[in-house]
């Protein structure tokens, strides 16, 4: 696929009053990609998205959008269409006069019309639904609504405000793959606003991670997961344990650190970074870290003593006390194999891989 | 410790009518039973100075052939029709102005709406007669500026004078209803339309108005209904010309001692008003479902 920008964001500012919803905003999201806006809430993602929509306008800063600065062109003009988080599904229209709505200023003629809000409604598996009311449909049936009232305009970009949040766990699975495998079929591309990391990770081709306005990192799903390049983005993407090492060594790309109990190890600079003083912090995620059974062995062991723990079916989190260690390392145990004997104040023995080290920024160290 | 017989405090619905009941009674004490009086009045006939008991429908063959009563039933209807129009186009721009863009300040407009209402109706209608008058604030203004030399005397005593007097006294009814339907419309289904190509004004066309329209309705019944009926202001400012049908069944009450034909006319009155405001309404549906699309 060719990397052609769609969208460039350049020193894009919003304030609210003496607020400062975004803050310098530089972001380029390339045609056909699944890009997700990624944050807690109040970071600014879905401001940013409306500024996209062309509902809002920025107080600084220019958005070009295939090319063409759309900065100052309002929503009606745009070659941009959005899913509202709410679905604002039209109350006094039935679904088919639903998704034609934007059709109707085309001035395409019935047929016309009528056949691309049933090839819309085929798409997204609705196909006899035209004649229902929004009031009559279920959350995932109004989603799918919304989904193809906006398909069936052809936008550039499909804007998407957190479609999923308002769905069941199980049906916002089953959507999130049908969401994939409907921009791979039509090849538009999607910018979604999510705080579910899960759902970032699982649909996007590339993920902006955003707190208070600003943009922390943007890299493809497991590059942002393996190697988050601050503490604050680790953090919000599942958990990770953080320690303080030592900075032994430095290269122009590499730092070496020494742990307090996870020995010595050569790790990848994120971008950004910039030591301050002698001390680092590592961090290494909770299923990087395995349980030894029986007589097990491995060549990087830790031992220690069970504080809490927390079954879920499938896996057991634990947190475990290390001697020399200031706060307990929380692991992920996939329960296939002795999950009674994980009791609280029993010693384990755990393995971890020195790769799995990952040095990340941190602005409180 | 175990019960077997329930209260009725206990059960939600016999609570409920209880806490409604005080008011189920009155109104059956005093809207049903005089109602109920009314109607079976209509039916008699006054000969003199009693009243003759018997079945006869001659009131109402009165009431409807009579060129009097005709003319002021049609100018009733005509009066309060034009009244609800005219306040329903005058309150829709100030409810929609208050509901979206009214901000901080929401409630701040409601109230200064509502600051009339702390003066007396009959002071209100009176004071109508004060800037419409020979001598009022109008003509002495157009005097003034020399744009006429002599007093309009066509601005009170007629039924120009009615119309504008109920429209100032009813405008605030109006804007209530339309305001809460305009509040109900969740802000995201306009910006939907804009999305999807819409100019504010295609966006208002297709979705505030038509959302709206309930609002509407209730605006434009709630002002229709008591109008047609009303006694206070075509009395005080209606003159000859602005006499309406509630004039003459209070003179049937009062004066002329003829209560059937009075009652008569009050009840035609009622399914009068009741027909007209069904067909306002279902009309008003169609052309709102009209435009929308």
């Amino acid at each position: 696929m060719p990397d052609r920008p769609m969208i460039e964001i350049a020193g894009v500012s919003r304030n609210f009053g003496t607020f400062r919803a975004l803050d310098d905003i530089n972001l380029t999201i390339a045609e056909g990609q699944f890009f997700s806006l990624l944050g807690p809430s109040g970071c600014g993602k879905t401001t940013l998205l409306r500024l996209l929509a062309g509902l809002d306008v920025p107080s600084a800063g220019t958005i070009r959008i295939d090319g063409e600065d759309c900065t100052e062109i309002r929503a009606n003009a745009r070659p941009t269409n959005m899913v509202f988080q709410s679905y604002a599904i039209f109350p006094h229209l039935n679904v088919a006069e639903n998704v034609g709505y934007g059709l109707k200023r085309l001035r395409l003629g019935r047929a016309e019309e009528d056949r691309r809000v049933a090839e819309a409604l085929e798409m997204v598996r609705l196909p006899d639904f035209g004649r229902r009311k929004g009031n009559e449909l279920s959350g995932g049936q109004r989603q799918r609504v919304a989904l193809a009232r906006a398909l069936v305009m052809r936008p550039k970009v499909l804007l998407l405000d957190e479609p999923l949040s308002a769905l069941d766990k199980k049906l916002r699975e089953e959507m999130q793959i049908e969401l994939r495998s409907l921009q791979q079929s039509v090849g538009i591309t999607f910018v979604l606003v999510t705080h579910d990391q899960y759902e970032a990770l699982a649909l996007s081709d590339r993920i902006a991670v955003m707190f208070a306005g600003r943009v922390a990192q943007v890299a493809e799903p497991m590059e942002i997961y393996q190697h988050p390049a601050t503490r604050q983005v680790a953090d919000f993407l599942g958990g990770m344990n953080f320690l303080s090492a030592r900075i032994a060594g430095e290269t122009g790309e590499t730092l070496t650190v020494e742990t307090d109990r996870l020995g010595t190890a050569v790790l990848r600079k994120p971008a950004g970074f910039t030591a301050s003083g002698n001390r680092a912090t590592v961090g290494i995620r909770p299923e990087r870290l395995r349980v030894l059974w029986d007589d097990e062995t491995a060549p990087h062991m830790l031992t220690g003593r069970i504080a809490s723990r927390a079954y879920f079916g499938e896996t057991t989190s634990l947190a475990v006390a290390i001697e020399g260690l200031d706060a307990p390392l929380s692991i992920v145990e996939t329960n296939d194999y002795g999950a009674d004997e994980l009791k609280i104040g029993a010693e384990i023995r755990l393995a971890y891989d020195p790769e799995a080290l990952v040095l990340v920024s941190d602005p409180a160290a | 410790m175990k019960r077997t017989t329930r209260s009725w405090r206990d059960r939600e619905d016999l609570r409920g009518l209880a806490l409604i009941s005080p008011t189920v009674l009155y109104a059956l004490a005093l809207l049903l039973v005089p109602v109920a009086m009314v109607i079976l009045y209509s039916f008699w006939k006054q000969s003199f100075m009693t009243i003759d008991h018997t079945f006869r429908l001659s009131n109402y063959e009165a009431a409807f052939t009579q060129p009097i009563y005709r003319a002021l039933f049609l100018r009733s209807l005509w009066i309060s029709l034009t009244v609800s129009l005219v306040t329903v186009v005058m309150a829709y721009p100030v409810a929609w102005y208050i509901s979206f863009h009214g901000g901080r300040n929401k409630n701040l407009w409601l109230f200064v709406i509502t600051v009339p209402f702390l003066t007396s109706y009959l002071l209100r209608v009176m004071a109508w007669k004060v800037v419409l008058g020979h001598n009022g604030v109008v003509n002495s203004a157009l005097m003034w500026l020399g744009l006429i030399h002599q007093p309009i005397e066509a601005l009170l005593y007629t039924a120009n004078s009615v119309v504008i007097t109920l429209v100032h006294s009813w405008v605030a009814f109006a804007i209530l209803p339309i305001f809460v339907s305009m509040e109900k419309i969740d802000r995201s289904l306009v910006e939907a339309g804009r999305d999807l190509g819409d100019s504010a004004f295609r966006s208002f066309r297709r979705i505030v108005l038509p959302l709206s329209l309930p609002g509407v309705i209730s605006a434009f019944v709630i002002v229709m209904i008591p109008t047609i009926g009303d006694y206070v202001t075509p009395t005080l400012v209606g003159g000859r010309d602005g006499m309406m049908i509630a004039n003459i069944i209070q003179t049937n009450f009062g004066q002329a001692q003829n209560w059937p034909m009075g009652a008569a006319l009050s009840v035609s009155a009622m399914v009068l008003v009741s027909l007209a405001a069904g067909i306002m309404v279902l009309l008003l549906r169609l052309l709102v479902n009209g435009v929308r699309r």
